[in-house]
Parts: structure tokens; C-alpha cells; sequence
């Protein structure tokens, strides 16, 4: 969270509405710990990460929707077979994420 | 903390401040997205929406917080152990970690600024103000003229697990003092340069100033992994390597030759 503080003070100064993504809990091999964060502009600018660049772009698309609906939710990303061209992470592990609009 | 700013602002300013803060979250069951920001002793801020709940809440936070933990919590609807009802997640926010580098010559520049990318809080200290100035170390937070044990017994106190000693001066008359002053403490590592001659007489040294077999073995001497590093900023590398690998128990080999998953 904490390097994501210049870009979320300058996006709210601007009246974006913003999402902020964190790793909550993880299972096995997993690139970032619980607490990694990465927020997405309601223009779609993206700050910090939550994997290896494994699952931004999906976040990112759920981040979105989640200013769209304005509902918080859990998001479960897992391995995934680097093949099959679908989210998720290939070291192996699992990570879930808290997803929620910048509202409090 | 002002009652007019939201959370996130009370939250965003105790980060910059360096003021130690855990932030929970209910991330599954009612209330979900409701807060509570837990200082190491304040009152908290904000409601997880049932106060038994925010009161046991804030307990394990302060526990979460003094040991720099973060992770998933699962409670009863108003705080009972071993029940799954909800779900909170407990972030820490702890200040930076810290390193102390003793000796200022042309190691520690390189070696506060590998430490300065890795997160650290660095003060560089040496009792010879002619070679401690703040212009040849401006990377350092702190520039500090002093003899080593003469600031661990200042500030010793305060280091923990997380935080770091380096010791450079590789000059028995600092190193000794700097070497027992530091086992006094809690730090997570103390590496001391030299070469293996350099290490082998002040192993001596220290044994006459009474350092026993588990003050010897805390400590990392010659300091730094075998990468074979020359120049100061490679050696930076090797030291700051070490540290990490201490810190998560590995042993350092190339993952080329190693099974497993490769994150800790």
C-alpha cells in the first residue's frame, strides 16, 4: 500500500474514482506476500502489482467492474497451465484478493 | 489522528509518519468492507460493525502489528475463536527495518544504497567526523559521529528481529566493542568485514572479551555470500544477499541446483 500513495493521493485530488486490490491469503508458491496492493483508476491506470505481472491485466478488469457495481469481493486466482492462455499463475500456488472501490 | 479525515487518510498519514499501524479489513461475511485502524496503543478508529468483535479485533492486531505480521483472520460474529462466521484480514504496517552500518569507508556508501533500494532505514555511523559526514554518505537517513557501542546503548533497545547490523570498520579497536554491544541486542544479523586473518584475530578478541559459542555463532564473519564479489557495490550485493537468505533460513544456492517452489 504504501507505494501506491503518491499515484491514489494524486488520482483522488483529480475526483477518480479508484479500486484497490490486495493479496489477502495464499496457498503454496505464491510472487507476493499478503499485502501486496495495486489500485486502478476508474480511467484504467494501474499502480503497484499483485504478482509476478501473472494476473494484473485480469485484475484490472476487475477492479473496473467492481467501481462499476460499486461492490467489494474476493477474487481467487490459481495455477494455470501457461498453454492454455488463462488467468492465472504459473509458479503453482494460489492467491486471493480483496478487491474494493476507495470509499473509506 | 483527526476525526474529520476518513480512514484511508488517518491510515495514509500513520505510513508516512512511520507511525507502526495495522489496518483490518472484513473481507468475507457481514459487513464486509468495514475497517478498523489499530495503533501500537491508541483507541482504534473505525468499526468492524459489533463491538466484541472490534475488541478482540484490535487485540490480535496489536499482536500482528508488534511481530510485522500479515495475514487472514476468521472469527465468530462477535469475535469468538474458532469460529469462520467472518473473515479479517490484518495488514501491518510497520516502520522500515533497520540497518546500522559501522565504519564509514567507501564499502558503506555502496552498501547503504543497495540497503536504501531494499526498504532499509540506514545510519551510518564511525567516531571520525572527518570520515561520517552526511556529504559523502547522502543516501544514508542518518549520518552519526559516535562510537558504535556508544549508539547501540542509545538506541539498542529499540532493534528487533527485522533490523541489521554491518559492521565495516574491519579495525579491531572499533570492531571489538561494536561486535559485543551488537549480541546485546535483538538484531536479526551482524556481519562484520574482514579478511579470513582479520576474522581469525578478532575471533580471539572476542572470546577474550567474553563472547561465548552462541554470541560466535550469530554472527556472519567474513560478512557476505561466496559470490566472488570484488568492487564495493558487487560486495554490497554479496551482504544484502546474506541478509535476505538468513532471514527466510535458505542456504543460499544458485535455484539452477535447487528444487522447490522459489518463493519462501
Amino acid at each position: 500500500m504504501k507505494e501506491l500513495l503518491d499515484d491514489l493521493d494524486r488520482w483522488r485530488s483529480a475526483g477518480m474514482a479508484v479500486a484497490v486490490a490486495r493479496v489477502v491469503d495464499l496457498e503454496g508458491s505464491a510472487p507476493r506476500a499478503a499485502g501486496a496492493a495495486m489500485a486502478v483508476s476508474e480511467h484504467g491506470e494501474v499502480s503497484g502489482s499483485v504478482s509476478g505481472g501473472c494476473v494484473e491485466g485480469a485484475v484490472v478488469v476487475e477492479a473496473l467492474d467492481v467501481l462499476a457495481k460499486g461492490e467489494r469481493r474476493l477474487v481467487t486466482f490459481g495455477y494455470s497451465d501457461d498453454e492454455a492462455f488463462e488467468v492465472g499463475l504459473t509458479c503453482g500456488g494460489t492467491i486471493h484478493l480483496f478487491i474494493e472501490p476507495l470509499d473509506w | 489522528m483527526s476525526a474529520e479525515q476518513s480512514l484511508f487518510e488517518q491510515l495514509r498519514d500513520a505510513i508516512r509518519a512511520e507511525v507502526p499501524v495495522a489496518l483490518a479489513t472484513v473481507v468475507e461475511g457481514s459487513f464486509t468492507g468495514a475497517k478498523l485502524i489499530v495503533g501500537r496503543d491508541a483507541e482504534s478508529e473505525g468499526t468492524l460493525g459489533n463491538p466484541d468483535l472490534d475488541r478482540v479485533v484490535t487485540r490480535d492486531a496489536r499482536g500482528e502489528l508488534a511481530a510485522g505480521r500479515t495475514g487472514m483472520r476468521h472469527y465468530g460474529l462477535h469475535g469468538e475463536a474458532r469460529e469462520e462466521a467472518v473473515s479479517v484480514f490484518i495488514e501491518s504496517f510497520a516502520p522500515p527495518p533497520a540497518m546500522l552500518i559501522f565504519g564509514a569507508v567507501d564499502f558503506t556508501a555502496a552498501l547503504a544504497r543497495v540497503a536504501k533500494v531494499l526498504g532499509y532505514r540506514v545510519t551510518v555511523c564511525d567516531a571520525r567526523a572527518v570520515f561520517a559526514t552526511k556529504s559523502r554518505f547522502p543516501m544514508a537517513d542518518e549520518v552519526v559521529v559516535d562510537w558504535p557501542d556508544r549508539l547501540l546503548a542509545a538506541v539498542g533497545g529499540e532493534l528487533g528481529e527485522r533490523d541489521v547490523v554491518c559492521i565495516l570498520t574491519h579495525d579491531a579497536k572499533f570492531d571489538v566493542p561494536a561486535v559485543v554491544a551488537s549480541l546485546a541486542t535483538d538484531v536479526g544479523y551482524i556481519g562484520i568485514m574482514g579478511s579470513r586473518r582479520t576474522h581469525d584475530d578478532r575471533t580471539k578478541r572476542l572470546v577474550e572479551a567474553g563472547v561465548d559459542e552462541a554470541g560466535l555463532a550469530r554472527l556472519r564473519s567474513p560478512i557476505g555470500l561466496d559470490i566472488g564479489a570484488r568492487t564495493p557495490e558487487e560486495t554490497a550485493v554479496s551482504i544484502t544477499a546474506e541478509i535476505i537468505a538468513r532471514r527466510t533460513g535458505r542456504d543460499a544456492r544458485s535455484l539452477t541446483v535447487t528444487e522447490g517452489p522459489i518463493h519462501p
